[in-house]
């Protein structure tokens, strides 16, 4: 996802002479092509990501599209006020991205997870909030975010991870994609979830079981409509996220569902609130909070039985 | 056609008595905060930012942004001597379903560049647009006014790296360093001296000033307008309350509403100040 980005955000800037990164002293490797390639649009802004967000609030009052980029929580959660207050309260034209949603950074340690980020982004006003699930996903994401006009955070995963659309995907700011239709069950992920989930959805279509698996990569604006249409059209539906079970997609279904009266079962699969005493890999997490393919299905099978 | 030193001076306290009106009625405070700065903003405004009604739109004016925007009242007070707003305006601060809050809010109120509030933001923003008038080849400068208390705040240590490296010499900063935050004097609460020397060692270009004195206000700005390379600061040494004698330099008045007699009697001071020029 993050070279989807980068290619697209390159391309972009070519024709598009008011995009302006800015990094945070991080990106080796990735952001280096834009900086050579477009050194006018370009400045790294050294560790120090309150002001990094602050420039960025003015630089676009001034006229720019400009984005902040980083990973992990360092663009989100440590400058949150400038967020709020710089960026949200005055609808400035900034692009917070972050690298490394989720357990990407697992093996560097619980510092490094963004795992709460969803749910703090969503609550601020103002903003829009993007989470695609593949690197075609992120591509389109990253149009999107460039066409709009206002502040947007874009989750991203890391670099390499599969393709689950075969092309292009038309991709709109609160609107999800329906990756699979189906009767049963309903799975809605965000983020890099969307491989284990179609992956778990294909398993789950062995044993007998029709399912519909939706793509939310706009967390906020919400698919308002495709949450509903689920909800009455399949009996359960279930969330997965790579984020804590408090506030992000698993919270913003729920808060739909229950002042729908539409009578459906919903269980929301994600991240305990903690912190884990113990650090592995992205793949080793998700297997330990169930979010990898067996993990779901395990999970879905399992509350299949107890509300039968 | 120039403005005169006494001019200026009566600007000055024509503020701080539209001020007091606001306050009062507001029963709100931070008059010691908006006094300090009187002198300041009338020179600011008079003859040395381009910004006025009509050009407030124009990606060509300069920028002033109130960094310390607890003390917003004068620069609403300002905004309307100017005509950036009607003067029927000031008496809605602190009103509900009004648009004047009591820290600077830009939204729909021409003039304001950036809502302000929360201390340490201010800079930040000031950097990002004195780095996009270089970008773009602009000549507008921009001004931001910070709080000597602010300069506790982390956030503007990253900001005054970034601006002389950047070798922002279209940004100017000005301290009102009245000595006194919220619960005391700065000496007391987080010393920042030696100051002029910290500024100085992040390599920006420092002049300080009496900050109620026009003259030296005057000079200053004409010398950071020859500055090249380096962005400019103001540390304009101030007095909190200026211009009422129980107001000065009291923790106070950073709180309290001058009500009844003392409403008075602040009056009648800043009366006095007038009929001397």
């Amino acid at each position: 996802m993050r070279t989807a980005f980068i290619k697209t955000l390159e391309s972009l800037a070519e024709k598009n002479k008011d995009i302006f990164l800015i990094v945070g002293d991080l990106g080796f490797g990735v952001t280096t092509n834009f900086a050579e390639k477009y050194p006018e649009q370009y400045l790294n802004s050294g560790i120090a990501e309150q002001n990094m967000t602050g420039v960025a609030a003015g630089l676009a009052m001034s006229g720019k599209t400009v984005l902040t980029y980083s990973i992990a929580n360092f663009p989100t959660i440590r400058p949150l006020e400038q967020i709020r207050n710089d960026v949200c309260y005055h609808n400035a034209n900034v692009k917070i991205v972050a690298v490394g949603g989720g357990f990407c950074y697992g093996a560097l340690g619980p510092t490094h997870f963004a795992t709460e980020d969803l749910a703090i982004m969503r609550a601020l006003p103002n903003i829009v909030v993007l989470a695609p699930g593949d690197p075609w996903e992120a591509k389109a994401a990253t149009e999107a975010m460039i066409t709009y006009k206002g502040p947007v955070y874009l989750r991203l995963g890391r670099a390499g991870e599969p393709n689950v659309h075969k092309s292009p995907v038309n991709y709109q700011i609160g609107k999800s994609i329906t990756v699979k239709e189906g009767n049963d069950i309903t799975i809605l992920c965000i983020g890099g979830t969307l491989y284990n989930s179609l992956q778990a959805s294909e398993i789950l279509e062995r044993k007998g079981i029709s399912v519909r698996l939706i793509s939310m990569g706009s967390l906020k604006p919400l698919d308002t409509d495709a949450i509903l249409k689920a909800a009455k059209e399949t009996n359960n539906i279930f969330t997965v996220e790579e984020h804590s079970l408090i506030g992000g997609l698993g919270s913003a279904v729920s808060e739909i569902i229950c002042e729908s009266r539409i009578p459906v079962k919903l269980k929301k699969l994600g991240v305990t609130s903690e912190f884990p005493d113990r650090v592995g890999n992205q793949e080793w997490f998700l297997k330990k909070y169930k979010l990898d393919s067996d993990g779901i299905v395990e999970t879905i099978l399992q509350t299949l039985k107890n509300k039968q | 056609m120039k403005i005169t030193k006494n001019e200026l001076q009566y600007l000055a306290h024509k503020l701080r008595l539209k001020v007091l009106k606001m306050i009062n009625k507001a029963g709100s405070s931070h008059v010691g905060s908006a006094f300090s700065i009187a002198e300041l903003l009338s020179v600011l405004y008079s003859e040395y930012l381009n910004i006025s009604p009509e050009n407030v739109k124009d990606d060509d004016r300069d920028r002033f942004i109130m960094s310390k925007g607890h003390a917003v009242a004068i620069l609403y007070a300002i905004l309307s001597e100017k005509k950036f707003f009607p003067e029927d305006w000031l008496e809605t601060f602190y009103q509900n379903d009004t648009m004047l809050a009591g820290h600077a809010t830009a939204k729909n109120i021409p003039g304001i560049e950036l809502s302000t509030g929360s201390l340490g933001h201010g800079l930040s923003v000031g950097c990002g647009m004195a780095y996009a008038g270089k970008l773009d080849k602009k000549n507008y400068k921009v001004v931001v006014m910070l709080s000597d208390g602010e300069c506790n705040e982390g956030s503007n240590w990253e900001a005054i790296l970034f601006a002389a490296h950047h070798k922002l010499n279209n940004l100017i900063v000005i301290v009102d360093y009245n000595k006194i935050q919220s619960l005391g004097h700065t000496s007391d609460i987080m010393e920042i001296e030696p100051f002029a020397d910290k500024w100085r060692m992040f390599n920006w270009n420092t002049i300080e000033v009496d900050g109620h004195n026009i003259d030296e206000i005057r000079s200053c700005f004409k010398q950071f307008d020859n500055e090249q390379k380096k962005p400019s600061v103001m540390i304009a040494h101030t007095v909190k309350g200026k211009g009422v004698s129980f107001m000065e330099d009291t923790v106070l008045w950073h709180y309290r509403t001058p009500k009844g007699e003392e409403y008075e009697n602040a009056i009648k001071e800043i009366n006095k100040l007038v009929n001397k020029i």
